[in-house]
């Protein structure tokens, strides 16, 4: 039986477009400053440093090495991950792993993204594997744009129904401090003229590219009862991996391909009883490059029946007052430091259940919250939280 | 582009050849640029000083990796240090700042705690021993960047 594990401390930096002030070490060290000020702790309490950042997007190789000092990592153990986009959400199940073994009591998960000094496409572009990624890599935008229409294809989605994720992600990223696009979009309308990056996709469909970073620190059970009065406890984590440049990387138009949204959900929701998604968790923070991917994972993750992923966002099902919200953050859409994404996921999930997202608190009481990490290389991460084990 | 290049002589196996162009730019942060700044226009080498560890960072850097204090503190130190180790490089790169015979140093600077990499010069290679004296010799025209110093020669 592993031990619990519950996250005591959670910061992070505000998140924008671009953060000349600050090198990358520095703006890391600000989330770090922000969580252990949440937990009460110093640095010297840490006893082990996992970190998560995508290297070569910022043109520098193994980016870690010039910032133990900044991550409160010196003469610690721990190591860096890189898993593509779910490269935060394996550091929180690395750390996750880590306490719950007993090796240590008090870890601390670290993930940033400077996106102000590098291109993230080119990156993706130039080192894809040479075989059949490389002549043909498009980056995310294009993997995302087919996914736009297969949905669209296969489900009846209109470009209305993705115009309504984005205005549900930017109503709750304007009310997120930390949020990097806040648009303050009013109508469908509105969101329908912004450019088509490829069609059917949209610059108002995707994310953006964010500088920030984000910090969890995780405790083990005696540990966390010390520390905070309100411990958030991960209640268990899920872990699938895939390859990319299969039919079925973000929407199968074979019909034939295993979804690892799939896989993970049916061995996360089966050890943890949960047989109604929706009404066995009370929210969710999704990791959804794209207004089109986020009622794509809705249908994934069982939140609905197979193409009826639309139908929550017009019945207004997933708003933060609503029966069953989603992305109270504003989600990816509106903030995207990759490496950090999947963490902040967390975090954001965390501060449902522990009650004090401010503004962003869903009208709900959230006890039970699923965070989730997608990928470039196919790999899907779960993470489930609640208030009491 | 990505397109099969070589075929291996007696094998029916091809390969690939490419080369990865990635784009990127680097905010130097308020500390490094001050650091900069002052090696190229006053030819002075800054660090930082820890007020709770009183040690002192160079080149300076802004969070002390022993107590994670905020380091706001700049200080000049000498331009004079000690040789703590070196290696001499004969095989040319074309990354490589100047011509091989190349020497790299790292030098404790007077007032420093820390050791400092950069490039020996005036130096015979079969002169260099742990523990030499030397000092930082500036280009004439110099930009902000850690190359504004030439190298550190031998003190006579």
């Amino acid at each position: 039986m592993p031990n619990r594990v519950a996250i005591v401390g959670i910061g992070q930096t505000y998140h924008t477009t671009r953060r000349p002030d600050v090198n990358q070490p520095e703006m890391v060290a600000e989330a770090v400053r922000a969580a252990l000020a949440d937990a009460q702790l110093s640095i010297k309490d840490i006893e082990a440093v996992f970190s998560a950042n995508m290297e070569t997007f910022e043109g520098i190789f193994l980016p870690d090495h010039g910032m133990a000092a900044e991550i409160g990592a010196f003469n610690k153990p721990g190591f860096k991950v890189n898993t593509g986009g779910t490269t935060g959400g394996s550091a929180v199940v690395e750390g996750f792993y880590m306490v719950s073994s007993g090796l240590y009591d008090v870890a601390m998960v670290v993930g940033f993204e400077k996106q102000d000094c590098g291109d993230t496409t080119a990156a993706i572009s130039a080192a894809a594997t040479p075989m059949w990624g490389k002549g043909a890599a498009t980056g995310a935008i294009g993997e995302f744009a087919k996914q736009a229409l297969s949905y669209m294809e296969t489900s009846g989605a209109t470009e209305e129904h993705a115009a309504m994720v984005r205005l549900k992600a930017d109503r709750n990223a304007c009310r997120n401090p930390y949020a990097h696009l806040k648009l303050g979009l009013k109508s469908v309308d509105e969101v329908l003229q912004s450019p088509y990056l490829v069609w059917p996709l949209r610059i108002l469909d995707f994310c953006p590219q964010s500088c920030g970073a984000c910090v969890l620190i995780l405790a083990s059970e005696n540990k966390a009862k010390k520390i905070t009065k309100k411990p958030v406890w991960i209640a268990d984590v899920e872990v699938v991996h895939q390859e990319p440049f299969r039919a079925g990387v973000f929407g199968d138009p074979t019909g034939k391909e295993t979804y690892t949204q799939h896989v993970a959900c049916e061995r996360l929701y089966k050890r943890n009883g949960i047989t109604n998604p929706r009404r066995d968790i009370d929210t969710a923070e999704i990791y959804e490059p794209s207004n089109w991917e986020e009622m794509n994972l809705y249908e994934h993750f069982h939140f609905c029946e197979k193409g009826e992923g639309w139908k929550l966002i017009e019945k207004g099902i997933t708003e933060i007052e609503g029966e069953f919200p989603v992305n109270c953050s504003g989600g990816v859409l509106a903030t995207n430091p990759i490496g950090a994404t999947p963490i902040i996921r967390v975090a954001e999930a965390a501060l449902q259940i522990r009650g004090d997202a401010g503004e962003h608190q869903a009208t709900r009481d959230i006890k039970t919250a699923l965070a989730s990490a997608l990928g470039g290389p196919n790999w899907t991460i779960l993470t489930l939280l609640k208030r009491s084990l | 582009m990505s397109t099969v290049t070589e075929k291996l002589e007696g094998m029916d196996v091809w390969i690939y050849h490419g080369q990865i162009y990635i784009p990127n730019r680097y905010s130097a942060g308020a500390v490094g640029s001050r650091f900069l700044i002052e090696i190229r226009d006053k030819k002075r080498i800054m660090g930082t000083r820890c007020p709770t560890c009183n040690r002192v960072y160079v080149p300076a850097r802004s969070i002390c990796k022993d107590c994670f204090g905020q380091l706001d503190e700049l200080v000049e130190v000498s331009d004079k240090g000690t040789v703590l180790t070196y290696t001499v490089c004969n095989q040319p790169n074309p990354v490589q700042p100047v011509e091989t015979p190349l020497v790299y140093g790292i030098v404790q600077l007077d007032g420093a705690d820390t050791g400092f990499v950069h490039m020996l010069g005036e130096v015979d290679p079969e002169q260099l021993r742990i523990g030499m004296r030397v000092q930082a010799v500036f280009k004439e025209e110099r930009e902000a960047s850690i190359l504004a110093i030439k190298y550190f020669k031998p003190l006579a």
